[in-house]
């Protein structure tokens, strides 16, 4: 089943064609209505004319995370607030969140988009969906709730945690499919088995997983556990949310929806755009977005792309599974952390230092972080009261800045390795491999 | 009357105690009375001995977190009661103990390390008890 076979089996020039047409008139959005983007292009002597084609892409400058930071919170958005109809924000680095903004037509956009990636793990208006993502700020849980209302399918908007619930529902309403985050999806298979429920009694038949690094190891895992094909999504809150590819049946990577998101590959050092099947930073240009259009946003994912022909019928190029990130982020239970925000939070508090080390691990297939952080001869109190209070102040402090519950340990003064330059911050024992 | 406490921050790992008591013996130090507070992943060793401000000094070059507290030090008989009667005391005049430890002297003396917010005053309760405190230089010398 394809959701929308015009666009996802497009000649490939005839979609060059749309995209160009498409860029062109985002550019002229952008240039007349964003005051950073037209000082970019006229530093450049770049005319929304100038812009033709697909082929003119490259001449445009890029868009970073630290564009959105420094013109936070509504700078770059291209319409009146009026326009906007709702906003969703991820962490970022310095405790900023990235705040993004969607129109009616944005949502609309964004529903479609998931409509075609639920269609392909095979969901139609048959199926009985339970939104396991997160509902609020972070776009998993609308926007998959809102792609599944598209298809047709019914509901379940229990967004995260409270495991026991999740399976009484998923055992009474007979749940057919379900989208988390992969490592929930783990911890859900096995509160199945430690609950010993009737596996009779699970209808699973779908999984849509995404938001966090996930290996094939786990796929077959969790697809053992739950009995279920577990499919990939990928997607991020500056280009969408979910939805911005999703894998086919075929599994060979994940269709990029490129009518919507045109998608390229530069080296992260020269920004040079690369061919298909070569590593490089994905990079995004959202050219129907009307609140926050992105001009060649940066994602930091690295990654390749295929436009080889694939046996679903679909013609949109494909990616891989991202292999790593080109700054520092972690995506810890599908939460975006950068070791430079837990900095921050220490250097804010008067009684600590900024000497950490952030040990991510995964337990029982749920992401753990561990910060460690020293204790100072000036800070350190000889009561243990004393001590657990401070320990639990950084852990508060944390948790709010993170959006994340980091276990924090003190450790002694002078045992985090400090090495010339660049300090290592992080030790990330999960195996991705 | 107010004997200087050396408290050290160690993190729960095999062999960092045998570190520090190495470091003390290296420097002929002598310890006294100790006393290890622990939590799941780290503990407050404290411990009076010979000579406070060097020890705080050569643990501190040996990347200790160490800090001096002020306690004091009552010497109780070694008998049943005689950790009560001074705490009665203690309590009575509304003084809180953080924390306290006790070693033996000798066969019919114990003494006992007080730590508490109100020193000067705990050491002026128990005098007006008639119970007898160690001094600064009796104590570093046990």
């Amino acid at each position: 089943m394809i959701w929308n076979e015009y666009h996802e089996c497009m000649d490939r020039e005839q979609l060059a064609k749309l995209q160009g047409q498409r860029l062109r008139d985002m550019v002229e959005r952008i240039y007349f209505n964003v005051p950073f983007y037209r000082n970019r292009l006229q530093e450049l002597g770049i005319e929304p004319g100038d812009i033709r084609s697909i082929d003119d892409l490259k001449k445009l400058p890029f868009t970073t995370k630290q564009d959105l930071r420094d013109n936070y919170p509504f700078g770059l958005f291209a319409v009146p607030q009026q326009d906007v109809v709702r906003f969703h924000a991820s962490s970022g680095t310095t405790g900023k969140s990235t705040v993004v903004g969607y129109t009616h037509n944005d949502i609309m956009m964004w529903s479609e988009v998931v409509a075609r990636s639920l269609t392909m793990a095979g969901v139609t208006k048959n199926d009985i969906v339970q939104v396991a993502y997160g509902y609020g700020l972070f776009t998993g849980g609308l926007g998959l709730h809102y792609g599944a209302e598209k298809v047709g399918a019914s509901v379940i908007p229990i967004s995260g945690g409270n495991t026991k619930k999740q399976l009484q529902l998923m055992e009474d309403f007979g749940s057919t499919a379900i989208a988390c985050t992969p490592s929930y999806a783990a911890f859900l298979g096995e509160a199945i088995v430690e609950e010993k429920i009737d596996r009779s009694r699970i209808k699973l038949r779908a999984g849509i997983f995404g938001a966090e690094p996930w290996t094939e190891e786990m796929r077959s895992e969790i697809e053992k556990l739950l009995g279920l094909k577990a499919f990939d999504i990928y997607g991020l809150s500056e280009v969408i949310g979910p939805g911005v590819s999703m894998e086919c049946a075929c599994q060979k990577g994940m269709h990029v929806f490129e009518d919507h998101f045109i998608p390229e590959i530069i080296d992260p050092v020269t920004c040079e755009v690369l061919p298909y099947g070569e590593l490089g930073e994905l990079v995004f240009t959202t050219v129907t977005k009307e609140a926050l259009p992105l001009l060649r946003y940066r994602t930091r994912d690295l990654t390749r792309l295929h436009a080889d022909w694939c046996e679903c019928g679909r013609t949109l190029v494909r990616m891989e599974k991202c292999v790593g990130r080109s700054d520092d982020m972690l995506i810890i239970r599908g939460v975006n952390v950068f070791p430079s925000q837990v900095e921050s939070v220490l250097l804010e508090m008067s009684e600590t230092r900024p000497h950490y080390l952030l040990v991510v691990d995964r337990e029982n297939n749920l992401d753990t972080l561990e910060v460690q952080v020293e204790v100072e001869d000036q800070f350190f109190s000889d009561e243990v009261k004393e001590l657990e209070g401070l320990r639990k102040r950084i852990q508060s402090n944390l948790a709010s800045t993170l959006g994340l519950h980091a276990a924090v340990r003190l450790v002694e003064p002078g045992t985090i390795e400090r090495s010339m330059g660049k300090a290592q911050r992080v030790i990330d024992k999960r195996k991705l491999k | 009357m107010i004997i200087k406490q050396l408290s050290v921050f160690l993190e729960n790992r095999a062999g960092r105690l045998t570190e520090l008591t190495g470091i003390l013996a290296d420097n002929d130090i002598n310890i006294s009375a100790f006393s290890i507070a622990d939590t799941a992943d780290f503990g407050i060793l404290r411990m009076i001995t010979g000579k406070p401000e060097l020890a705080e000094k050569v643990l501190k070059e040996n990347g200790f977190a160490v800090k001096i507290t002020d306690v004091i030090c009552l010497i109780i008989p070694h008998k049943p009661g005689g950790l009560h009667r001074s705490l009665q005391i203690l309590s009575d005049n509304g003084i809180s103990i953080d924390y306290m430890y006790a070693f033996a002297t000798s066969e019919d003396r114990a003494t006992v390390v007080i730590r508490t917010d109100e020193s000067k005053r705990a050491i002026e309760v128990l005098q007006m008890h008639k119970l007898e405190l160690l001094k600064a230089g009796d104590v570093y010398q046990l």
